[in-house]
Parts: structure tokens; C-alpha cells; sequence
């Protein structure tokens, strides 16, 4: 009876948020589809025919899977931080409070909402890129779980920074100065083997990188990192952000006098 | 049976310090209409905050029909509706998907839920409305959705804080009329508000808190029975050049056409109005001066607060 009620709570706020981004696509959709069209024309095809070969691939083709990952962080993040912090700001989030719904059931409710936005996205810019690069997939288990755990991470994240924001400038802080950085210092634009040795080094420690690089390999099957690796960080990141944001829900951060 | 709402030494301490609750206690009878009431900042919302787990307590028990808030969460929480005093739903949904929504919160399946949803949509004149977005509505409206959504999973028991805090005096009368049903349907209801008219007219039990207690606790009948004294407001055939001094009665000016006067539980008005006649005073028409419960209300608060 409880597991019944749980899912049909959980499909409640899947349902709910998922509604939310789609009501708003131009908002939430379409704009990642122009900016990314921006960085094929210009970065892509304009400089990159200059550039030349990266890895072994034609610039284009190599900053596609960077491109589609960055879409996927930012909105996925984005998705969940805007909707959390607007249910605390409108106090409608005291509707699943009064409720019998475990904390954890919010967290994962909130998290499949960006997760959603964030495939969305990802696949619209995925479209978007077929008119520059033609679509190449080495691995399609690879890709999907990168990107579904790439997206769960940064939902998570973006929850976190939801749940502790005062105020609207809050929720535009960590993207614009933490997230947006380690996103572009990432690889999406370049190998870091291309970096001199200290750099490649500290590029180790943006745990983007990582993503990028594994979504990479499950696209064009080449990576600057152990894909291992790769899905361990992903997964510590994930366990980490999750006991974290349930131990702000259950102590009622944010939330709760 | 168990009470529909306990509280037991219920304390709340805010992080700035302020006290907010100082240890009440509080039993609600099942299908009881009860009316809690205090003036502003006496922790009437904080009272119904910790009930609906919105504030956290700092010490004490509530129970909701014998399910402990702490042990039994979810069984306590199924058991509760709450419509609070701030509108607090997402402007930019549609009506319908905000109670449908609250019902699956509650894991009542979507088919199951959009049913209800029409139901109380419809009982509470807001069917039409249902596409519309929120945000839309009038404030009367506003508080109505608030309504439907708190009722969609059928609580128990139905916590209603200023349901009626700006609405016209016809929608008023019309959801007065829909609380009074639902009572009577068995399900009990607690409410805040500031016209205590409507505290008189709807409840059977009051408590009143100030200043974090709970200073009265009694049936509507047996606080009222406590008015000693009530006004009389007179209206005036034709204007009087001085006080008259009356007999058996208290009587104050007002102004050249209107008295005041006071008359005890255990006077009769027909002595008021002979004694005013010997004074040669017609009276055209009369009136209380002010709500009963108001009053009292006014004198229990006077009481309880260091002069």
C-alpha cells in the first residue's frame, strides 16, 4: 500500500515537472538549440575549418558530444534549481510538506524532472548538430548512461543550490561562476592533451571533464580519460549530492522554521 | 475514541529566540467545528504550522487522531487538510492540475483524482475555472481552490487558517454554508479567523491563545454565557439636550441623537424602556453594540496581559 502510494506520489511530481519545462519550451527548450546552432557556425565551422583535425577528428565532429554535454549540464541543473527555489519562493512546495511524501521521493521527483529536461534538450541539440556533423554513436549503452547520470548529478546539484538559495540571485551564482568555468575548461573545445602538463594535470580535478570525455567515447569512441574512472567519479558525485540534499530535507533547510 | 487533534506541552522556540508557543495543550473532539482564535502574533499559525509539519517543534506531542506527528508521519499527514492563511499554490498551473496534483500527493491514482478533483471543483464553483491558470482567479476564487485541493483526499480533519480573509460577504455566506455540510458530514474543522462573528455563528468549541497560551478553552455556549454586560446602541426620536440619568441603567452619549446603555444578564429590557420613557426619551431603534464574542474576546486578552 505504501510502495503503491509512493510511486503514484513519485509520478505526481515526474508528471508535474515535466509539465512545468514543456509549458515554458521557448524558455526552456528552444534557446539551448539556437546557442548550440551558434557554437557549430561559429566555433565549428568558421574557426574550426582553421583549426584542423582534433584527436584524429575533424573539429566539427569533435566538439559535438561537448557541445550536446554542456547542453545537458546546464539544463538539467537549471531545470531543478528554477523550479525548486520558484515552489519555495511561491511556498507551493508546503504542498508535498503536508503530504505523506518521504524526502526522498521529492529528491528523486525533482531530480527526474531535470533528468527530462535535460534528455530533452540533449536531444534537440542532438538534432541541431546533424546538420553540421554527421551522427556517429561507437556505444549507445555508453551514451545513455553517461547521459542519464550526467544529467542525475547535475540535478542533484542544482537541488542543493534550490535548497539553500534566499534569493533569485542565489540560483544564477554557482551557474555563472562555478558551473559555466569547469563546463568550458572541460574539453569541450579542445583534448587537454593539447594542454602543457601542469594544466593537464589540473584539468583532473574538473569533475566535468570526465563526463565530456566519457560521453565522447560513447559517441566517436575516443576519450582523454578511463571510462572506469569516469563512471566511478560520476557515481561517487551522485551518492555524495543525494545523502547530502536528503539530510537538508530531513532537517527542513530552507523549508521549515 | 481518539481525539481528532491533540496537542501536548507544545513549545516552540524560533532561532532568534522569540517565544512562540509556551507549552499548550489542546484536545479537539472528532466532528467537532472549533474555532481557534488570538490576536495577531498570539501563535495561532505557528500552532498550525507544527500540526501540518510546515514548522518544525521544539518540544511536545500532537497527535491527529491518535497518530503521533513523530511515530506515525504519514498516517498523521493522511489524516490532515490544510487551508493556510497565504495563497500557496503554483499561479502558473491550471486549476485542475492543482488539485489533481495534491491528490497524487497523497498516492491517490490520476483517474481517481481527476474524479474528485471535478467533484469538489464543481461543489465549490470553480469548474469552469479549471483550465484556467491560477494565478487568474479572484482572490474569493483563490481561496476556494485552496479549499477543494485541502478536501481532494478526504481528510478527517480540516484546518482552515482566515478562510475567508478578504472575500465579499456572499461568498463568505456560500462557503459558511459548505463548511457547515461537511461538518455535519462528520468531518471535523478547525478554524482561525478575525471575524468572530464567524467564529460565533459556525463553532461549537473555542479556545483563544495570546501571547503563546492558551488562555480559554470551553464551549462557544459557555463562553458567551460568561458576557455579563452587553451595550445597547439607541437611536433617537428626537435630539436631547442633556444626559438622562436612569433609574437602574447605565447610559452614556454619544451624540445628540444616540445613547449607549448597558444592560446586565439579569436586568429586562422592558425596564430599560420604562425607565427611558419616564426620562422622556423615544428611542426609534436599537442595536448591539458590538459582536458578543468580540468583546469577551477583548476582555480575555486585557486580562491575560500584564497592565
Amino acid at each position: 500500500m505504501s510502495l503503491r502510494r509512493n510511486l503514484i506520489a513519485l509520478q505526481t511530481i515526474v508528471i508535474k515537472e515535466v509539465l512545468r519545462f514543456s509549458r515554458i519550451w521557448l524558455q526552456t527548450v528552444f534557446p539551448p538549440m539556437i546557442t548550440t546552432a551558434l557554437y557549430f557556425i561559429i566555433f565549428g565551422g568558421l574557426i574550426g575549418a582553421r583549426i584542423g583535425e582534433m584527436d584524429g577528428l575533424r573539429y566539427m565532429d569533435f566538439i559535438v558530444p561537448g557541445l550536446i554535454m554542456m547542453a545537458i549540464i546546464t539544463n538539467s541543473y537549471a531545470n531543478v534549481v528554477s523550479s525548486f527555489y520558484g515552489s519555495k519562493f511561491q511556498h507551493h512546495i508546503e504542498e508535498m510538506m503536508v503530504a505523506p511524501i518521504p524526502n526522498y521521493l521529492i529528491i528523486l521527483g525533482f531530480v527526474a524532472g531535470g533528468v527530462a529536461r535535460g534528455l530533452t534538450v540533449g536531444v534537440a541539440v542532438t538534432i541541431v548538430s546533424l546538420f553540421f556533423s554527421p551522427f556517429s554513436m561507437h556505444s549507445l549503452g555508453v551514451t545513455l548512461s553517461v547521459v542519464v547520470l550526467t544529467s542525475t548529478l547535475f540535478a542533484l546539484a542544482g537541488l542543493i543550490n534550490g535548497i539553500f538559495a534566499k534569493s533569485f540571485d542565489d540560483i544564477s551564482i554557482i551557474p555563472t561562476f562555478v558551473l559555466t568555468p569547469l563546463t568550458y575548461l572541460g574539453g569541450v573545445f579542445y583534448s587537454i592533451s593539447l594542454l602543457p602538463e601542469f594544466w593537464q594535470g589540473m584539468s583532473h580535478l574538473n569533475p566535468i571533464l570526465y563526463m565530456v570525455n566519457a560521453f565522447r567515447y560513447g559517441l566517436l569512441g575516443v576519450t582523454d580519460i578511463n571510462l572506469w574512472l569516469s563512471y566511478a567519479i560520476i557515481l561517487g558525485f551522485i551518492a555524495a549530492l543525494f545523502t547530502f540534499s536528503l539530510y537538508l530535507l530531513n532537517k527542513g533547510h530552507g523549508i521549515r522554521n | 475514541m481518539p481525539k481528532a487533534l491533540s496537542l501536548r506541552n507544545v513549545t516552540k522556540v524560533y532561532r532568534n529566540g522569540f517565544e512562540a508557543l509556551k507549552g499548550i495543550d489542546l484536545d479537539v473532539e472528532p466532528g467537532d467545528f472549533f474555532a481557534l482564535l488570538g490576536p495577531n502574533g498570539a501563535g495561532k499559525s505557528t500552532t498550525i504550522g507544527i500540526v501540518a509539519s510546515l514548522i518544525n517543534k521544539t518540544g511536545g506531542s500532537v497527535s491527529i487522531f491518535g497518530h503521533d506527528l513523530d511515530r506515525e508521519k504519514d498516517a498523521a499527514k493522511a489524516c490532515l487538510g490544510l487551508v493556510p492563511q497565504e495563497v500557496n499554490f503554483n499561479g502558473f498551473e491550471p486549476v485542475v492540475e492543482i488539485v489533481v496534483n495534491q491528490a497524487g500527493y497523497y498516492g491517490i491514482p490520476r483517474r481517481q483524482a481527476f474524479e474528485r478533483a471535478e467533484h469538489y471543483l464543481r461543489e465549490l464553483g470553480l469548474w469552469e475555472k479549471r483550465r484556467d491558470m491560477a494565478r487568474t482567479l479572484s482572490g474569493g476564487m483563490k481561496r476556494r481552490l485552496m479549499i477543494a485541493r485541502a478536501l481532494v483526499h478526504e481528510p478527517r480533519l480540516l484546518i482552515l487558517d482566515e478562510p475567508t480573509a478578504g472575500v465579499d460577504i456572499e461568498i463568505r455566506r456560500s462557503m459558511w454554508a459548505f463548511l457547515r455540510r461537511i461538518n455535519a458530514e462528520g468531518r471535523t474543522i478547525i478554524l482561525t479567523t478575525h471575524y468572530l462573528e464567524e467564529a460565533e455563528s459556525l463553532c461549537r468549541n473555542i479556545a483563544i491563545i495570546d501571547q503563546g497560551e492558551i488562555i480559554e478553552n470551553t464551549s462557544m455556549k459557555r463562553l458567551l454565557g460568561k458576557l455579563n454586560v452587553e451595550t445597547l446602541v439607541l437611536d433617537l426620536a428626537k435630539p436631547l439636550a442633556h444626559l438622562p440619568t436612569l433609574p437602574n441603567h447605565t447610559v452614556r452619549w454619544v451624540d445628540e441623537l444616540t445613547l449607549e446603555a448597558d444592560i446586565r444578564k439579569e436586568d429586562s429590557v422592558n425596564q430599560l424602556f420604562t425607565d427611558l420613557a419616564t426620562a422622556d426619551v423615544q428611542v426609534l431603534s436599537l442595536r448591539n453594540k458590538s459582536n458578543r464574542l468580540e468583546q469577551l474576546f477583548m476582555n480575555l486578552v486585557r486580562e491575560n496581559r500584564p497592565s
